[in-house]
């Protein structure tokens, strides 16, 4: 082939040593990268790729990590043999890495001209005038829109996309022949995340780059990569073009990987249905406040006037951008945050009421949260977890009974009772938004708050949650409010939809109809971004 | 619905069973415990590994243990070191004076009150009726004078004793050196055993040094516990008051308190306190402050559970971590304070053991080098156990550390 090497993995092993014990964390992968080319590495969480990509900076903890075998060959350079020096001028320069968290991957305290600043100084010795001229070309480069005022910003003042973007301009600044991308977009929203592939994907080919994709997602495979590895638990099971891959997949697990699609088969609107949740103009506003005298100077409305209903035994799919006020409202309803205007629960006024008189309507309202790893007590043991709420609506049921109804609720979400002695960390990251599943459920409420439960897990699960999340809402009859920016397990679950920007609703309606005939620009480009991975044109939705 | 009543059970048409599909989700869990019984009183996983940390840390795990087997003995300080003995036989009688105070009727005199056992007078009493007596090693408590010494106050160390002393002895009408009890420190300027004051002082100072640390460590939590929960208004007039209340000059009140009252041991321990309990606010409110935006404190608050109960079993725990290890630090410094008022003369009334009033005799009396070298010794090898057990801790909490 007369194509030209970059990068070579050959059998190589990664090993953690804790407390005596060794994990074999990658076991002999081999790939190669060809110059210009983008490769993509795809598995679940857990299964490897992240440290296989990091190992190739050479960023683990050693001397924790270790490799047992194999060898990266950079350019006829074997990278494991280098010492730190060498490494380090590898690093930044030649090759470079741009990681998942936009939020915690810039230093707070540098300003944005600062940090890009820092690597040219650092491989190429270019200070003042000519770094400065240097950083306005990356960061145009990146499509950071106004690049000269956006020197002195930090970190805080811009949006999770142009952070992105930032870490991009950073990873970009020496033109280096490798960028590994550690999943970048899977903290993004969609719109966002459209805009930032078709980004990397431009850049890559103008710079002639070539590029290590890590994602949990197909989609962005396809888009964006010429061949792709598959991983699982720590071995490479398929690899090749990317067409070969999808159109005639020989692992097995790489058929469920493509058949992970979340199955649409929403609940039907019920227009004669009783009344479940009623909310009219419901506002909540975030006072800011300046001056000694905290003199309040206007508002950031979180949700502005929204009017929403929700019949028995419907799904109410509230999409939109970050910050686009969705969560709040879920929390609103559920009166965890205060908020302006009625908020009819089955029928009862709830705006108003005491924490104590909250209590009874708890027992029939509760919420699932995004992040299986944040929404349980990492020192309680999950029967512990699940048996808090029946301490607090049911104490005189005895003890017995609550564990029998702990056991059928962990059936009932699909998990095996006899674990509910062990501690969340025990569980994966599906296994536990199941146990804050069963945790709402064991109350037998009738109303859920879904708080965007899939976003935080791999594709396979996300599929494997709609179908339990449209089972429970089957047999127990349950009322759902799905707050999601993942259209494709909205459309798979939601009877209704409701649009937001701004705190505003932009759209509400049947979801199928809204999904065949979006009427606004922004639900448009929402759609767009979500099932093509396409980028709107600007001012439509968030940069 | 009623919302009070609870359905017995869930009727549904699908069999409740755990789905095949949902298998390929099932990560290894974990190597851990499979069992399916509670785990009751067992650690858990993660504090089996802070203990193994604890362990593999060598130093810190041999500091406890000694510093336990010392405050041990020390609290037994009156069956080691005592005037009194332990236990008496005569005339078909069993007495035990370590216990109870029997006054001298008893064993023969007649003035009625309470029985000096190292009385000559009671000791020939108890001989020529053959009684049995079991004496602690050392007979001497921490006010016993030693009324037969080897020269003036503060004495020997009895085994330090070489030919000058003897004969300086002999000549000016002191003890011959073949009678002496023993005094394996020598005596303070009283005449009092320097070792017997000495154990039980450093029973005092960790009592002392516990009581304090454990009392001003629950004010602390529970102020920085509400602070951080509740914020707003509470946490800035708070915060205030604390800034304000730490800016007292500490000594100078205790100066001036002591001139009031009479410094025992309650009404030290309750002035330091009054100053004390502020160092963990900060820490335990910052855990808190973070910690309330938690989702899985969210998800307590949209079950219904009560600020006290979410604060108590959900909050508490996160705080714990970082107010274990301030612990150890808190406790050697409590010990600190107290030697260092009891060396000023601020601190505990005379006469009892203390380690500070030894380190000042020290320093008065530099003739008797004695003084100054135990106390200097005892204080820092409590202090330094007590901080190698605090760094032992601190490493173990640690969760980014990670043992070769």
């Amino acid at each position: 082939m007369s194509e030209q090497l970059c990068l070579s993995v050959r059998d190589l092993s990664i090993a953690f040593r804790s407390g005596g014990r060794e994990t074999l964390a990658v076991d002999r992968v081999s790939f190669d990268i060809v110059k210009g080319q983008c490769m993509a590495l795809v598995g679940e969480s857990g299964s490897g790729k992240s440290v296989t990509a990091l190992s190739i900076l050479r960023l683990l903890p050693y001397p924790a990590a270790h490799h047992p075998s194999g060898s990266i060959h950079f350019h006829g350079k074997d990278l494991l043999k280098l010492n730190e020096k060498q490494m380090r001028a590898v690093r930044g320069d030649d090759i470079s890495i741009v990681f998942q968290e936009p939020m915690t991957s810039l230093n707070p305290l540098h300003t944005i001209e600062k940090q890009i600043g820092e690597i040219l100084l650092l491989h190429r010795g270019l200070t003042g005038a000519a770094a400065r001229a240097r950083t306005l070309e990356v960061l145009t480069q990146v499509g950071i829109p106004d690049p000269e005022t956006r020197l002195k910003s930090y970190p805080h003042q811009l949006s999770g996309g142009q952070r992105q973007r930032v870490m991009i301009a950073m990873a970009l600044a020496n033109e280096p022949d490798l960028l590994i991308a550690d999943e970048p977009t899977t903290a993004l929203d969609v719109t966002v995340q459209a805009q930032i592939i078709a980004l990397l994907k431009d850049l890559q080919a103008r710079l002639n780059m070539s590029l290590l994709f890590i994602t949990h997602d197909l989609g962005i495979v396809r888009k964006i990569a010429q061949r792709v590895s598959v991983m699982k638990d720590g071995k490479i099971v398929e690899q090749g073009a990317v067409e070969e891959v999808f159109n005639a997949p020989q692992h097995p697990y790489t058929r469920a990987l493509l058949n992970a699609e979340p199955r649409p088969d929403p609940a039907p609107p019920r227009p004669d249905a009783p009344m479940m949740l009623e909310t009219t103009d419901l506002k909540v506003w975030f006072p800011i406040t300046r001056g000694l005298m905290r003199k309040v100077v206007g508002h950031v409305k979180a949700c502005d006037g929204l009017t929403i209903s929700l019949r028995k035994g419907e799904t109410l799919g509230v999409v939109g951008e970050s910050g686009s006020g969705k969560s709040t409202l879920g929390r609103a309803i559920l009166r965890l945050i205060s908020s302006e205007g009625p908020i009819v629960f089955m029928g009862n006024e709830l705006q108003g009421l005491k924490f104590k008189e909250m209590r009874p309507f708890r027992r029939n309202m509760q919420i699932v949260f995004q992040d299986p790893y944040g929404s349980l007590s990492p020192r309680m043991s999950v029967a512990d977890i699940i048996k808090e709420g029946l301490k607090v609506h049911f104490p005189d049921v005895p003890d017995r009974e609550r564990d029998e109804r702990v056991v059928q609720a962990l059936i009932d979400v699909g998990l095996d009772p006899a674990t509910r002695f062990r501690f969340p960390h025990e569980f994966s990251g599906g296994q536990r938004q199941r146990i804050a599943v069963a945790r709402a459920l064991v109350l037998e409420p009738s109303f859920l708050v879904l708080d965007e439960p899939t976003s935080a897990l791999d594709m396979l699960i996300q599929a494997q949650m709609v179908d339990l999340l449209r089972d429970l809402q089957k047999r127990h009859n349950l009322t759902y409010l799905f707050i999601s920016h993942d259209l494709r397990v909205v459309a798979a679950l939601a009877s209704r939809l409701l649009v937001m920007r701004h705190g505003q609703v932009v759209e509400a309606g049947d979801a199928a109809e809204l999904f065949r005939n979006p009427k606004t620009d922004y639900t448009r480009a929402l759609f767009a971004a979500a099932f093509k991975l396409e980028t709107a044109p600007e001012g439509v939705v968030a940069q | 619905m009623d919302v009070k009543t609870l359905p017995k059970s869930v009727d549904s048409e699908i069999e409740p069973g755990i789905p095949e599909e949902l298998k390929p989700d099932a990560e290894p869990a974990g190597p851990i415990g499979l069992t399916a019984l509670p785990r009751g009183f067992e650690f858990s996983p993660l504090n089996a590994r802070r203990w193994r940390n604890f362990k593999a840390n060598k130093r810190g795990f041999w500091s406890l243990w000694i510093f336990l087997v010392l405050f041990v003995v020390s609290l037994l300080a009156e069956f080691i070191a005592n005037d009194r003995p332990l236990f008496i036989h005569f005339d078909g009688k069993s007495f035990f004076p370590v216990v109870i105070t029997y006054p001298d009727t008893e064993f023969g005199d007649d003035l009625g009150t309470a029985a000096d056992y190292r009385d000559p007078h009671l000791q020939n009493f108890l001989k020529e009726h053959n009684a049995t007596e079991i004496w602690a090693p050392i007979r001497f408590s921490y006010t016993t004078i030693n009324d037969r010494p080897p020269s003036a106050f503060p004495s020997k160390p009895t085994w330090l004793l070489n030919a000058a002393d003897c004969d300086f002895a002999a000549k000016n009408g002191y003890s011959q050196c073949g009678t002496l009890e023993y005094n394996w420190l020598g005596t303070d300027d009283q005449g009092r055993d320097v070792l017997a004051r000495l154990i039980y002082g450093f029973r005092i100072s960790v009592l002392f040094g516990l009581i304090l640390t454990s009392v001003s460590s629950v004010i602390g939590i529970a102020a920085g516990a509400v602070q951080g929960y509740f914020g707003g208004w509470i946490d800035l007039l708070f915060q205030r008051f604390i800034e304000i209340w730490t800016s007292v000059p500490e000594l100078y009140l205790l100066l001036i308190i002591s001139s009031v009252l009479v410094p025992g041991f309650f009404v030290l321990l309750g002035i330091l306190l009054l100053f004390s309990w502020v160092r963990l606010v900060g820490l335990v409110r910052a855990e808190f402050l973070r910690g309330r935006n938690f989702e899985y404190i969210q998800a307590a608050r949209a079950l219904g559970v009560s600020n006290g109960v979410i604060m108590f079993r959900h909050l508490l725990p996160n705080a714990m971590v970082a107010t274990m290890t301030f612990l150890p630090f808190i406790m050697s410094s409590s010990v600190m304070t107290l030697t260092a008022l009891d060396f000023l003369g601020f601190g505990l009334p005379p006469g009892s053991p203390s380690l500070g009033e030894l380190l000042s005799q020290g320093k008065a009396n530099v003739q008797a080098p004695w003084l100054g070298l135990t106390g200097f010794f005892t204080v820092a090898l409590m202090l330094s156990l007590l901080i190698f057990v605090g760094e032992a801790v601190r490493d173990a909490f640690d969760p980014r550390k990670t043992f070769k």
